[in-house]
């Protein structure tokens, strides 16, 4: 039974009724539709509902392969979250399919049984993955056969994710050799999954370039790894329950364990159709994106044919929703929407392309300037009609696309030297200053956002670099062009950028830069973390984000008369030990200087069988860890050991790295063991803003890495030791400063000590030194630390010696759980997901 | 005591869709932590907000299984220690786009134990 519903209450009720307008599909271009209706002042004049298929709030689909290959996580890819909906009274309906519109009584009827009634429709339905014809596609029920995949929505995604991360898949057949199938093939091969890659045209992306461009993008995708086959069609799924391969018309069959079918797409007008709506390629709509001879019904998107052209990429559909607002409010009926010129730039596969236009030369009098370099996976064309650019293809070098993509957007002259077009050789090229940057130039190309619409943010009142990308959204898709918006910003605002105030904050929670909140920490006496919120933050209210780095700072603060609150904790520091991605922890045991004993061994195997530990690794800084104990066991595992903590988990000083030295070694000049072990006897357990890695090497030879830890020190000759600062080997690389040279042990503990203090006390929350050193400058550490030139070095010691002694051992907890349940389980009942046993 | 993880007490049968589990005293959850219980086969987090109410959420994180009852709380919000996705601890919705944890009634009785409401789903072996 279905019934008519109430128009939904806003927040507007009792004042004059609003409209209703109704969405369907939650995809970008309805989303992004309702955001434009509500920027031209649409919530006063309407109650807005949306359905969408997905049970999400709406995500931005282009960065579906950066989910896949790792590189983001599916949380940040959402564009508005459902706090979104609520925050604009809009009431969404996710997770429920339209199935017909009746345009005559105007009413939306949806899966679930509800009837909802509508003044303004806008469909916004999308497309969805073509399946070619196939055999063996479908199970005999009718669904899609287990292990074959489409590359559509976050859903697909996840479950593409799931299957290839299962030990036992090992192979993947990608269908279709055009963006979306490269996209795939190149994130599930992030996934360690032999890829292969079967397209039907007679080259990859055929769709965006000709036949040179496509022999050279296939190079650089081979050298991933990746296989290709060209010209040939999958005519079938093999396997019974589950795929087992695929047959090719021409060629063998391929085994694999997963079909990833990206064939194109093609758009959702079922409702279109089931509602007597104008369909032929896809629903036919007016400049206005009004649907053909329909009143109130308009449409936008993958879904629409305008003027004959249906469109498939994400720029268009900016244009078209900012058109169809102006109509549905009545901001401005003069507005239309003539066709968009497409140009794609996009990093395909890790592989910069770019192209715009034609492919290749069409008239005979069309010039075609090639420049092809396939060893680097280099290929540039362009083509020229009458002294204007109507087409170009760039592959592994996109310098010159900001500066093509104007040319063929606005018909610009060419240099009469055609070079110049693809070469910095004295014409605009990619330094062509943020000023000479045409007002439509498009600054970011996943949310489609031109210099014109950043400045006019600045104009408006959004002078600071995170409040001009919040009102235009620039730089949040994949963020590559977050350095250009900066420029166009402080260029917009003519050097009156104001930096964000909340980028400053020490912990989100609290408006206090570092030296405030320290300030009034002390002023006010403050000595728990619970104590800080009531005290400075707003409305008194906790902050869970906040509670970890305030904690930290406390305990620097005042070591010993620091009043520590457990929940304040990040689980890590809880429970002594590195949580997992099975929610089990690992465990290592102290091994100073990475030295160990006949008996520690002894210990540490003996206590790895008793709780058959499943996986015993050594670390990148020469520890022993013990992976997969169950957070229950973990008294137990440390009473076993009888060893303290090796400070695996926390931020914190972890551990120091050493090489040999001079006892064993022919060409150590320094005892690189012992003076690691006494750095790390010293300095165990310290907090720190981020954690600290340090190293000792016995000679210049570095075999311990040290010019690339936190704290690297290397003996040379002479018995002088070099103290760097500020190296990193990780997620960025960089070789550390040399803040000193000194004569002996002692000075280097000292120095190490108060360069360690002076970054606890001055480095933002999560800063590691390869960011805090290049901060503040080498020169001025130097000064500080070496030359005492503030005066500060003896308070610097001294609080360094505070720390040191209020030391103790977490382990020994262990015995006596502070918290009750502190080493209860947490796991679900069925552990999921299982981390593979080695 | 140690609570168990596997069992609760089972007590008295509410109308139709609910029933009451007795989980304990409210003691074994420490101020501003959570911890997690076996109710029915399925895993129930219990945090105890520092203003001394309970809230309840299913224990699994949706996105990737993580044990939400490590997280780290407010008196909004519970972040999952795997991958910081952050739950509403009153309705169960994410803000950082995973889908939602399914929330539970529960409260404090006359007694100190932490009582749950735990809605009954048929099919389930429990008498």
């Amino acid at each position: 039974m279905t019934s008519v519903l109430d128009r939904p209450q806003g927040r507007h009720s009792g004042a004059a009724p609003r409209r209703r307008l109704v969405v369907v599909g939650n995809g970008m271009a309805g989303a992004r539709a309702v955001e434009e209706v509500l920027a031209r002042g649409g919530a006063d004049q309407f109650a807005i509902t949306m359905f969408g298929d997905e049970p999400y709030g709406n995500y931005n689909r282009i960065m579906l392969s950066h989910v896949l290959s790792g590189e983001e996580s599916d949380a940040d890819i959402f564009l508005n979250a459902l706090s979104w909906y609520r925050e604009n009274s809009i009431t969404l309906h996710a997770g429920v399919r339209v199935d017909r519109i009746d345009k005559f009584t105007k009413h939306v009827f949806s899966d679930d049984g509800r009837v909802t009634p509508y003044d303004t429709l806008i469909i916004a339905t999308g497309s969805r993955s073509h399946m070619p014809p196939m055999d063996g596609l479908y199970t005999p029920g009718g669904s899609v056969k287990n292990g074959v995949f489409g590359f559509r929505t976050i859903d697909d995604t996840r479950r593409m994710v799931q299957h290839a991360q299962q030990e036992h898949h090992r192979r993947a057949v990608v269908i279709g050799g055009g963006l979306l199938g490269l996209e795939a093939a190149y994130g599930l091969k992030s996934h360690g999954i032999e890829v292969e890659v079967v397209h039907s045209g007679g080259h990859l992306m055929n769709a965006q370039m000709g036949p040179d461009g496509g022999a050279v993008l296939r190079r650089s995708v081979e050298a991933l790894g990746i296989r290709v086959h060209t010209s040939s069609r999958t005519t079938a799924v093999l396997g019974t329950d589950r795929v087992s391969g695929v047959s090719l018309r021409d060629r063998d069959d391929i085994a694999c364990d997963m079909v990833v079918v990206a064939a194109g797409i093609r758009p959702n007008v079922d409702v279109a159709v089931l509602s007597g709506l104008p369909v032929e390629r896809a629903i036919v709509v007016d400049d206005r994106l009004m649907v053909q001879d329909e009143d109130e019904i308009y449409a936008v998107g993958e879904c629409v044919q305008h003027r004959g052209e249906v469109y498939g990429l994400v720029a268009p559909l900016w244009e078209q929703a900012v058109v169809l607002a102006n109509h549905v409010t009545g901001a401005d009926t003069s507005a239309a929407y003539l066709g968009s010129r497409t140009a794609t730039k996009l990093k395909v596969a890790g592989v910069d392309v770019a192209s715009m236009g034609l492919h290749g030369p069409e008239l005979d009098t069309d010039e075609h300037i090639v420049f092809s370099e396939p060893s680097r996976g280099v290929f540039k064309s362009i083509v020229v009609r009458d002294n204007k650019m109507v087409g170009a293809t760039l592959l592994g070098d996109s310098r010159k696309v900001a500066y093509l993509t104007q040319a063929y957007d606005r018909g610009l002259p060419l240099p009469e030297e055609r070079i110049a077009l693809m070469f910095d050789v004295g014409g605009p090229g990619e330094d062509v200053g943020v000023a000479e940057l045409d007002d439509g130039a498009q600054v970011c190309n996943c949310n489609g956002v031109s210099k014109k619409a950043l400045v006019d943010a600045v104009k408006g009142g959004c002078t600071s670099v995170s409040g001009a990308m919040d009102a235009t959204r620039a730089g949040k898709g994949c963020g590559s062009c977050k350095l250009l918006v900066r420029q166009v910003v402080e260029w917009a605002a003519d050097g009156a950028v104001e930096e964000d105030p909340a980028a400053s904050y020490y912990v989100p929670g609290i408006p206090l830069d570092k030296p405030s909140l320290m300030a009034a920490i002390q002023k006010l006496g403050l000595r728990s973390v619970s104590q800080v919120f009531t005290a400075l933050a707003p409305g008194s209210a906790e902050d869970a984000k906040s509670k970890m780095g305030l904690a930290s700072l406390l305990k620097m603060m005042l070591a010993d008369r620091y009043i520590d609150e457990r929940d304040a904790r990040f689980i890590n520091d809880r429970v002594h030990a590195n949580i997992q991605r099975d929610g089990t922890f690992s465990v290592v045991p102290q091994m100073k200087g990475g030295v160990t004993s006949v008996q520690q061994l002894r210990r540490i195997a003996d206590v790895a069988e008793k709780h058959k530990v499943p996986l015993i690794k050594l670390t990148g800084g020469q520890r022993i860890d013990l992976l997969g104990i169950p957070k229950e066991d973990l008294p137990q595992v440390w009473a076993d050991l009888d060893m303290p903590s090796g400070y695996a988990y926390g931020k914190s000083f972890r551990t120091v790295k050493t090489c040999v030295g001079k006892d064993f070694c022919r060409y150590g000049t320094g005892d690189s063991t012992k003076l690691g072990i006494e750095i790390e006897s010293r300095f165990q357990g310290i907090e720190s803003p981020a954690k600290l890695k340090l190293a000792v090497s016995g000679c210049p030879r570095n075999c311990a890495e040290s010019l690339v830890k936190d704290v690297g020190v290397v003996a040379v000759e002479g018995g002088r030791w070099e103290l760097y600062v500020g190296g990193a080997a990780g997620a960025h690389i960089r070789k550390g400063d040399l803040l000193a040279t000194v004569d002996d042990p002692e000075e280097v503990k000292l120095l190490t000590g108060r360069f360690m203090q002076y970054y606890r006390e001055q480095a933002n929350w999560l800063e590691r030194t390869y960011a805090f050193v290049p901060r503040v400058g080498i020169e001025h550490l130097r000064a500080v630390i070496v030359e005492d030139s503030e005066g500060i070095a003896a308070q610097l010691d001294a609080a360094m010696q505070a720390a040191v002694d209020s030391y103790v051992d977490p382990w020994s907890e262990r015995d006596d759980p502070l918290t009750p349940g502190q080493f209860r389980t947490s796991l679900p009942l069925t552990v999921l997901p299982q981390v593979p046993v080695r | 005591m140690s609570a168990d993880t596997t069992g609760a007490n089972h007590v008295g049968t509410e109308p139709v869709s609910t029933k009451s589990h007795v989980l304990g005293p409210v003691d074994q959850i420490p101020f501003g932590e959570g911890r997690a219980f076996g109710v029915d086969g399925e895993q129930v987090a219990v945090f105890r907000l520092r203003d001394g109410s309970l809230r309840a959420l299913s224990a699994v994180c949706p996105h990737r299984g993580g044990p939400i009852a490590d997280g780290t709380i407010d008196l909004q919000v519970v972040i999952c220690p795997l991958h910081q996705h952050a739950f509403s601890l009153e309705s169960g919705c994410s803000s950082t786009g995973a889908e939602p944890l399914r929330t539970y009634g529960v409260q404090e009785d006359a007694e100190q134990n932490i009582v749950l409401a735990y809605p009954h789903i048929s099919g389930n072996s429990l008498a």
